[in-house]
This record gives C-alpha cells, sequence and structure tokens, in this order.
C-alpha cells in the first residue's frame, strides 16, 4: 500500500502538525486526524498481529466495527489495549503500539502458529483441555500442565496493566423528550424536525465530529453544521457511544471527555457515564460495509470501499495507488470516481452479470474500468497486499482468470444495518433477501429507527425518513403535526447479488471471517461437521463474533455459510442477539466515583470524632463505622478487648451504641399495632417502661429483636440490631400501609436523631449519678430494671434513660439528640474515670454478651425460631402475632431441630473458632450434628467459650463430649456443651 | 430501567424503589391457621404478563404503591398508594 496525502482534499486541519509515537518511534500527522488516518499517511501496513495465528493485519475500516487495526495506546498506568486506531483521535504526543506480537508487529515469532494452523481450528480450546481427539495424548501429564499455559499466552490481544487505574470517571444524568443516536443524514434530520416540533433534543454521536457518513462527501461542513443545530436549540453530544437501550427509553451512554489529550484537562474525568431518560428515541445508527470471505482476504492493503472515501474526502489521504475493488452492489461507483479523479488507477470487478448503462459510461469517462462476472479470489502477497488473482463464475466454481497487481483492495459485500440497540431491547431483525441484510422490526415500545439503519440506501431518502421520525416522535409524544411518510428501503439502480463467500479450491484456505478471533469459513464447516449448528452453539464452538467488535463485519457471512451448509435460507438459521455494550467501555466508567473509599456510603455515629480522638480502633459493621476497642499502650485487640470486658464486670464502661436502629411509633393505636408485631406481650406495657421484644417473619423465623419504651399512652420508642434497622423500618411500613389500613399508627425513623452510649458494670449507677441533674431519678427505687425516665444530664442536655442491660451487669442505655452526643460523652466519660472505668468497643461488648448468653446477628441469622434461641417462654400464648400460626409448622417443631446452647472446650486451654461443626465423637461427617456461631476469651471464667446450636439443645448434651471439627482450618478439637447462660446464669449482677 | 411514576414524588428510576411482592395476596387474620398462612406466603404464582404488585419507594416519600405491571415487558398499566386513605387524599390534592 502506497498512500499519500493529499493537499486539497480532507476536513482535518492541514497547517496543525501532531507529533505521535508508534512502536518507539516519532511520527507526525494533523489535528483532526484518527490515529489510522495517520498511520496510513505514514505508509505503516502493519498494525497488529492476529489473535491465533499471528497473522500480520492492517486498517480495514474507518469506523467502530475495525477488526485489523486494534492497538495499545498509552503506556504504564495508563495503559488502554485493543482501542481500534480508527476511532482514536490523534492529540499531540499519543504513544500507540502493536498487540500480539513479540518482539514487534512487523517480525512476529509467533507467525509459526500460522503454519500450524491445522491444529488451531474452531473448537481447539475444548478439544485440548479436554483431551479429546486428537489431543488425547499426554492428558494429565506435567507437559501437558506447562503447554496449556503457553497456549494460553500465545493467543490474545493486547494486554491489560497491572496497575490501578489512575484515572477518574464520574456519572452523570440527563432527561429529553427525543434522543438520537447517531448524527448522519437522518439523525441530523431527524433532529431538526423534532426541534422544530418544540421538543428537547439530545443528538448523539460516537465520533468527534458530526455527520456519520456525510463526512465522506467533500462538500459536507461539520463544524458549520453543528453550530446550526446548536442554534436550532438542539444538544449535540460528540465522542458520545450510546452503548445499550433499556426499559423505558433509558439510554447508557459513555462521553469521552478527555481521550483525545495526553493527560485529562481541569481536573476533569476521562469518561463519563451518562444514563439519559427520553421520551422518544430515533435510531439514526447507520450500516457498516460488509466484507467478502475468500483466500487472504485479511492482508494489510484489504479495506471496505467506504472506507477508502472516507480517508480520501475526510482525512485527505488517498490509501493506495492500484486500487481494485470487488463488489455485489451499487454503492461503490461514487467512490471509485472519487478514487480515480484523486489520481489513482481503479479498475472494479462486480460479479453481478451486468449493470445500468448510464453508470457504465460514467465511470468509463472518469478512468474506472468495470468488468462483470468477477470476483476476488486469492491475495498475493505475505505483508501487504502485491497482487489479486480474480475469478470468472463458471457454474458453481471460479476459474481463475487474471491476476491483478494493484496495492489496495477494497471489498463491499454489502451492508448490514446497525440494529444492534434495537436487539437490546429484545427486538429480533428480520433477514431481507432482496437487500441482503437484517432490518429492524418494528418495536411496541417509542422507537424509531431512520435512514441506513432501517436500510435505506440514498441520501436523499435518509434525510426523509429523519424527518419521518421526528414527525413520528412528536406526534406520539403528543404534540400534533402534518402527515408523514417513510421512504421505502433499498434505493439501488442495480439488485445486489448475494456474494459472501468465494469459496477456494485450495484444501487449506485462510478465507476470514472474524479477523480478531482468527474464525475462518472452514472452521464454520467445521462446526457444522461437528454438529455445532444452532447460531448461538456457532458463535460458541468458532468464537465467531465474539471479539470486541461483536462481529460488526463477520458475523452475516458466517450465517450465510451455515445456512448454506444446512440448505436452510439465512432467515430461518436467524441471528445471535445482540446486547450491551455496543462498542467496548471502560469499567472505570461504570464504576464512576463509587471507588476505594466511595465504593459504598459509609455511616459514621455522632461520637466518631469523639472516638477516634480517644483511641479508638474501628470496624466496619454493615455501613457502619463501630468502635473494636480501645488499645492502651499498643495493646493488641485479644489484650484490649479482654481488659475492657474485666473493667466492666468489675467497675464501669462505656460504649457508643448509636448504630442500633431507632424507631418512633405514635398514634392511638401503637399499643396494639406493637402487640401484633411482638411474639411478647405489648398490650400491658406501662408508661415508663421498657420491654425487650422478639418480632417474627410471616413464616415463623425470628427476624430482629430490640427493645421498646414507652415514652406515653400513645408514643413508644423502638430499637432495633443495627443489621437490621433499614428491613424492620420497611417492614413497620408495609404492615401499616399495606395490611393494618385501619391502625392509627405513624412510624418515624429516628436513627440518626439519637446519640446512644451504653454503660454498663457495677459502679454504672453511680458514674450516672454524677452526670444527671437529679440523681435521686436513677436509683433502684425510681429506675428498676427495664424502667426509664426522660430527663436532663447536669449540664442542660435533654436525654432518655432506659435500664437495659446486654451484659448482664447493672446497665444503662442513654440516648441524647445526636448534636449533644460529644458533650454527653464527656460528661460520661470524665465521671466514669473516677470510678476506674473504661471504654470498651464491639469486641468486648460480644465477649460479654456470649458469656451471658445473649443472641445477636451471628445466631439470628434468618434459619431460627424462636424456640431455636431457648426463647421461646418469651413467646406470648394469649394473643396472636406476626408469625404465631406458622412458627410451630412441621419442621419447626422438630424435636430435633438444633438449639442454642454454651460451648466449652474439654481442655481449658484450647481454642476454637466460629463456623467450626460439632460432630459426634468419631463421627465427623457431613454438616455434622450443629454449628458454632460465636465465640470469645471469657474473663469472667477464664477459658474461650462459645455460643452455637446442636441437636436436641443442652439437656440432650450435657454429659457428653462432642467434637468441633474445623476442616478448613484443619482443626478438630473436644467440647463440652452447657447451657447457653454460661457467666451468672441466675442474673444476679443484674440488679448491681 | 424502569421508570415509576410515584404519585407523591413523580416519575423516578426504579431504582429508588424497593420491590415488595404480588398484591393480589390477601393475608389471612393472625388467627388464621398454619394452612391459610402457607398457601399465603409459599404457594405463589410466577406470572407471566400482566402483575399486580408491591412496590415501596424506599429512597423517596416511603409509601408503600399498589403497581400494575406487564413482566415481560416491564409496562406499567397503573400506579396508586397501597393506603386507601393516602390515596384519597393524593386524588383530591393532585385531582388525578
Amino acid at each position: 500500500m502506497t498512500a499519500k496525502r493529499l493537499k486539497d482534499y480532507g476536513k482535518v486541519n492541514q497547517d496543525k502538525i501532531l507529533s505521535f509515537t508508534w512502536e518507539n518511534k516519532k511520527y507526525f500527522g494533523y489535528k483532526g486526524d484518527s490515529l489510522a488516518a495517520s498511520l496510513l499517511a505514514n505508509n505503516i501496513n502493519i498494525i497488529g498481529r492476529s489473535f491465533k495465528y499471528h497473522r500480520p493485519r492492517g486498517i480495514m475500516s474507518a469506523g467502530v466495527e475495525e477488526s485489523g487495526a486494534l492497538v495499545t495506546i498509552g503506556k504504564n498506568e495508563y495503559t488502554d489495549p485493543n482501542v481500534r486506531a480508527t476511532s482514536q483521535e490523534l492529540y499531540e504526543g499519543l504513544i500507540a503500539s502493536g498487540q500480539n506480537a513479540f518482539p514487534n508487529v512487523n517480525f512476529d515469532l509467533g507467525y509459526i502458529n500460522n503454519y500450524l494452523s491445522r491444529f488451531f481450528a474452531a473448537g481447539f480450546y475444548y478439544k485440548t483441555f479436554m483431551g479429546l481427539p486428537p489431543f488425547e495424548w499426554g492428558k494429565g501429564t506435567k507437559i501437558w500442565m506447562i503447554y496449556e499455559k503457553l497456549i494460553r499466552k500465545a493467543a490474545g490481544m493486547g494486554k491489560a496493566s497491572k496497575m490501578p487505574d489512575p484515572d477518574k470517571y464520574e456519572h452523570a444524568n440527563e432527561f429529553c423528550d427525543v434522543l438520537i443516536i447517531g448524527s448522519g443524514p437522518s439523525g441530523i434530520a431527524a433532529a431538526v424536525e423534532a426541534a422544530n416540533n418544540n421538543l428537547d433534543v439530545i443528538l448523539v454521536e460516537q465520533d468527534h465530529v458530526i455527520g456519520g457518513n456525510l463526512l465522506s462527501n467533500s462538500n459536507f461542513d461539520f463544524e458549520e453544521k453543528k453550530y446550526f443545530l446548536q442554534k436550532a436549540g438542539i444538544k449535540v453530544m460528540t465522542r458520545t457511544t450510546a452503548f445499550g437501550l433499556y426499559d423505558n427509553c433509558v439510554a447508557g451512554m459513555i462521553e469521552r471527555v478527555n481521550d483525545h489529550f495526553f493527560l485529562p484537562k481541569n481536573n476533569t474525568p476521562r469518561q463519563r457515564f451518562w444514563t439519559i431518560r427520553s421520551k422518544h428515541i430515533i435510531l439514526s445508527t447507520g450500516s457498516l460495509e460488509r466484507h467478502i470471505a475468500f483466500n487472504n482476504n485479511d492482508i494489510p492493503g484489504v479495506m471496505t470501499v467506504n472506507a477508502a472515501r472516507h480517508y480520501l474526502n475526510r482525512y485527505g489521504v488517498l490509501a493506495g495507488e492500484k486500487i481494485i475493488i470487488c463488489t455485489n452492489n451499487d454503492s461503490v461507483f461514487e467512490t471509485s470516481i472519487l478514487l480515480s479523479k484523486a489520481g489513482a488507477k481503479v479498475k472494479v470487478f462486480d460479479i453481478r452479470e451486468k449493470i445500468d448503462e448510464n453508470t457504465i459510461k460514467k465511470l468509463n469517462t472518469n478512468n474506472v474500468e468495470i468488468e462483470f462476472n468477477k470476483a476476488p479470489l486469492n491475495i498475493q502477497g505475505n505483508k501487504k497486499v502485491e497482487s489479486i488473482d480474480i475469478g470468472i463464475k463458471v457454474g458453481n466454481k471460479y476459474k481463475k482468470v487474471n491476476e491483478e497487481e494493484c496495492d489496495l483492495v477494497l471489498i463491499s459485500g454489502g451492508w448490514s444495518p446497525v440494529i444492534h440497540l434495537l436487539s437490546h431491547r429484545g427486538i429480533k431483525p428480520k433477514w431481507d433477501k432482496e437487500n441482503l441484510c437484517f432490518l429492524p422490526s418494528q418495536s411496541s415500545e417509542p422507537i424509531t429507527v431512520a435512514g441506513s439503519a432501517a436500510g435505506i440506501w440514498n441520501n436523499d431518502d435518509c434525510e426523509a425518513s429523519g424527518i419521518a421520525s421526528g414527525l413520528k416522535a412528536a406526534n406520539e409524544i403528543g404534540i400534533k403535526t402534518s402527515d408523514y411518510f417513510f421512504p421505502k428501503q433499498g434505493g439501488w439502480k442495480n439488485p445486489i447479488f448475494p456474494l459472501f463467500e468465494i469459496k477456494s479450491n485450495r484444501s487449506r484456505s485462510k478465507s476470514f471471517i472474524d479477523f480478531q478471533h482468527d474464525v475462518t469459513s472452514d472452521d464454520i464447516r467445521l462446526a457444522h461437521r461437528e454438529g455445532f449448528v444452532s447460531v448461538e452453539h456457532l458463535k460458541r464452538y468458532t468464537t465467531l463474533g465474539m471479539a470486541n467488535d461483536q462481529g460488526k463485519m463477520g458475523n452475516i457471512i458466517g450465517l450465510s455459510i451455515m445456512a448454506d451448509l444446512l440448505q436452510k435460507e439465512i432467515s430461518e438459521v436467524g441471528t445471535t442477539v445482540f446486547r450491551p455494550p455496543y462498542t467496548p467501555i471502560s469499567i472505570g466508567a461504570l464504576a464512576g466515583r463509587n471507588v476505594n473509599k466511595h465504593f459504598r456510603p459509609l455511616r459514621v455515629t455522632p461520637l466518631h470524632d469523639w472516638n477516634l480522638e480517644n483511641g479508638a480502633k474501628m470496624i466496619e459493621t454493615g455501613l457502619y463505622q463501630r468502635p473494636w476497642y480501645y488499645p492502651k499502650n499498643n495493646e493488641k485487640l485479644a489484650d484490649a478487648y479482654i481488659r475492657e470486658a474485666s473493667s466492666v464486670r468489675k467497675t464501669v464502661g462505656l460504649c457508643d451504641v448509636t448504630s442500633l436502629g431507632k424507631i418512633s411509633i405514635q398514634g392511638p393505636d401503637s399499643t396494639i399495632f406493637l402487640n401484633k408485631v411482638y411474639s411478647n406481650a405489648f398490650a400491658k406495657l406501662p408508661i415508663n417502661k421498657a420491654r425487650y421484644g422478639i418480632m417474627l417473619r410471616d413464616d415463623g423465623l425470628v427476624m430482629d429483636d430490640g427493645t421498646s419504651w414507652r415514652l406515653s399512652e400513645n408514643e413508644y420508642f423502638m430499637t432495633t440490631s443495627t443489621a437490621h434497622a433499614a428491613k424492620v423500618m420497611l417492614w413497620l411500613e408495609e404492615l401499616l400501609q399495606t395490611r393494618w389500613q385501619n391502625l392509627k399508627v405513624h412510624v418515624t425513623s429516628v436513627s440518626e436523631e439519637w446519640a446512644a452510649v451504653s454503660i454498663a458494670g457495677p459502679k454504672s449507677r453511680d458514674t450516672l449519678s454524677l452526670c444527671v441533674e437529679d440523681p435521686n431519678l436513677i436509683s433502684n427505687d425510681n429506675l428498676p430494671f427495664m424502667g426509664l425516665t426522660q430527663t436532663k444530664l447536669n449540664n442542660g442536655i435533654p436525654c432518655r434513660i432506659a435500664r437495659i442491660s446486654f451484659s448482664g451487669e447493672l446497665a444503662f442505655e442513654i440516648y441524647t439528640p445526636s448534636d449533644f452526643a460529644y458533650n454527653m460523652m464527656n460528661i460520661l466519660w470524665e465521671s466514669a474515670k473516677k470510678f476506674d472505668g473504661c471504654l470498651y468497643g464491639l469486641e468486648a461488648l460480644g465477649a460479654l454478651r456470649i458469656e451471658k448468653g445473649h443472641v445477636t446477628g451471628a445466631e439470628l441469622d434468618g434459619r431460627v425460631t424462636i424456640e431455636d434461641v431457648e426463647l421461646g417462654k418469651m413467646a406470648s400464648d394469649k394473643k396472636s402475632y406476626i408469625g404465631s400460626a406458622m412458627q410451630k409448622r412441621g419442621v419447626l417443631a422438630d424435636k430435633d431441630r438444633e438449639t442454642l446452647v454454651g460451648i466449652f472446650p474439654r481442655n481449658k486451654s484450647q481454642t476454637f473458632d466460629a463456623g467450626t461443626i460439632i460432630c459426634k465423637k468419631n463421627e465427623i461427617k457431613g454438616y455434622g450434628i450443629g454449628r458454632i456461631t460465636s465465640v470469645t476469651y471469657s474473663p469472667g471464667l477464664g477459658h474461650w467459650i462459645g455460643l452455637g446450636f446442636i441437636k436436641g439443645g443442652y439437656t440432650e448434651w450435657k454429659n457428653t463430649i462432642v467434637v468441633g471439627a474445623d476442616p478448613v482450618r484443619n482443626k478438630e478439637i473436644d467440647l463440652e456443651i452447657v447451657s447457653p447462660h454460661m457467666f451468672d446464669p441466675k442474673g444476679e449482677r443484674l440488679h448491681g | 430501567m424502569i421508570r415509576i411514576k410515584c404519585p407523591y414524588c413523580g416519575e423516578r428510576d426504579h431504582s429508588e424503589f424497593t420491590y415488595g411482592s404480588d398484591a393480589s395476596i390477601e393475608y389471612p387474620n393472625l388467627e388464621s391457621n398454619a394452612k391459610d398462612w402457607t398457601e399465603a406466603i409459599f404457594f405463589r404464582k410466577n406470572i407471566y404478563g400482566k402483575q399486580i404488585e408491591t412496590w415501596h419507594h424506599t429512597n423517596g416519600c416511603r409509601l408503600w404503591l399498589i403497581i400494575e405491571r406487564c413482566t415481560i415487558t416491564h409496562k406499567i398499566f397503573s400506579i396508586k398508594p397501597a393506603h386507601p386513605e393516602i390515596h384519597k387524599l393524593l386524588k383530591n390534592q393532585n385531582n388525578i
């Protein structure tokens, strides 16, 4: 290929020279170039090496369908592999290199695969890795393992950087009346028409300039047109790909904000992920020119006819001097004349018997030779096209008649409308025999297809269909417009002739269908022989259409060959479903800002800063950051929590328990409501009393537990576990709004409004007495166990205090409005220090509750009944409540169910882990007979203890040694089953 | 993406909502036996086509809604608040 830049051609700015690096060498191009255009103008033929056979590949198109010129852009952490050089804008300092080659694309050792291609046919991976013939030798041997790794390494495309992505991405949202995808002739016409009807219009274009195929016309001015559209009030988004369509006219789009700069400018993101919500979508997505399969049709110097026209009229690059055009349709004639006028010697071989005289005359006057009945058979040349063998059709075969010397071969095998986006909506396309392409079917959604995407080939008709689409959209949105008419499909003077493949007479040919995955027409035949005849099987067996072009260029050739083999029509064979994305998108763009610390929301309590200032190490529980432990003098976790738990038992400890869910329940029917929701009795809870309650689900299993405080006749304050706060709130709302609609109750989440601290230990009342306005209020008489009071701290902070204990000690929970949290904690801590108290975190909280056999989320995991956790006695049998009918159904009433027990190691010096399976002695198998859910070192007992479940419960196993099996950590330990109330079983400490 | 026209908040993405369940189910009284409850909570139809269902506007007004939706096309036919009193109130306010 001997390409050259022409001064008077193209729309690039030939005064603005940009330098770039290709394979470590510096080259120059112009502003407005694609990387492919610059490479072409610099006469660089080999851009990459193919996937399996490492064959040299060059530029094959001028757009997103490119499957030859895939390159890697940037280096180190900025590496972006598999970029289509045809749609990469050139910028100053761009660094690009070829792919899948060693040492380089011009001389690649992997080319040896080309000679071994017999072994790399379709199904090669399945056969080798499964040891199927002819690869059954050596299966399972060491050589096999090494060989597998080598093959995996040899195949492939570009390599991604293993470093973290340094770029930033963001998400954005937009609304409009009409979203128009594609800014070719029909898209522009539709946009203008819709805007003229006062609709809010967004026009998106994947290229950096608008125009689509208009860009291949010499007289089209894209800047002027864009200005005109914007003046008409249309939002024009270039460098933006609508990659997927979703329900309700929602489109997902990627805007490449900074991919045409060396580094992002002005703190803007590299790419922006748009979610567009519209009322009507017009798909003016155009169509793609197809190849034809024949031997060596992948040699650098073969491209589509329309690509050469784009390079000429858009980029000012004449791609060859001696050009051969092979076609089966009319779309090539204008281009051949343009190329001839630009100075190339052009000869057309048309497979059809004849065409109209006018066209022939026009071609002849422009020095374009044309011969009929002829098709390409084979390309000669290794790293570039040197000549082409032309054959004449004799019956069903081709006979070689001439060999034409040339440096560029242009192919047109017909046009395929871009119907991908419609396919995303589940609309199956229809095969059109007249135009030899899949055409969009009607959608029941407000989506209209316009222009060549609808199979309309000539420019004027495309514009007319755009206008009709604009009017249709307006009409459907509810604006009265004039009548509209869609032009007929097709539009060529001479009918297209089906030519998908020229079958070679050689035994081993290389006629490629899917260039990116090196799928040849022989592979389709192999798949057929081996029974993979459905299009979906064919796709997966041969990988046809599975590369990053998703079969944009070759799929239909593959389908036609399969149809031929099955002696069916293409319409019967069908096509595979296209799924988003239309072109590859970066995962970074999907993630947007939701990475690292922003991966998920962070919830902190109003005491967060206080906790950090006082040395807390934090732990994530759900979204919440909670204090884990407060190390003293570089203590490790194990030492710290044991010290903290001991202090609570000895003196007093303070713990931030703000993360508990809090719900305000108000209204005259609040009592009735709670009595239905909780399994235990709430009907007679006096004012200023709190009660522990357990909620079940409809199916009788435990949902959550917590306390509810009766603040007044008609108001309760409910607390839930941290983990289930949102779920319980949703549940209460569901009950009130959908089931018990006559109850006069209002629920409000007040989790964020209140800060909470637990004060536990024998000195807790003394500590609190120093902090409240009237210490009398919290005396044992005035505030007995489960009593509550609403009062003030001695600096005037309003608070609610309840005598509730999770640790088994004399304890209080104190709540203040969140804004006062910091102050409250200061007062409490000053006081606690006077009694030699401590701050304790989640780990010590866990130790204390496990000693007492109190359950949390680890035990209430959605699989247990209230009986399983030994709380059945609390459930009322005098009333009906949610879950009451179901809690004793069938399996839930089984005597043999796993129930809650305490667990000691037989040898008290041993430790064990949560997740351990409990088995009978000498019967370690299956699920065992139970499981361990929580473990801790018990400062109260002086050894490790645990909570868990075992079939039959404590009474069944109290004098039997069982085994804790932990096959994952390879541990086995003898265990003793005890009552879950391991520490202070009578609960005397609770009362101080 | 399904777009849901919340009677209180207006049209929003379905990601703001939580799907509840089949709204045609009538839950038995709490006093009913396990058989009735089993019928209501376990034996459910996998409807192909138009279904009446509940949705919760979790990241919005927190109304529970009754929505008629086609499970195949996601087309929504009607939306109203599950609570009849709220429905009446909004109807009067919005004249819907």
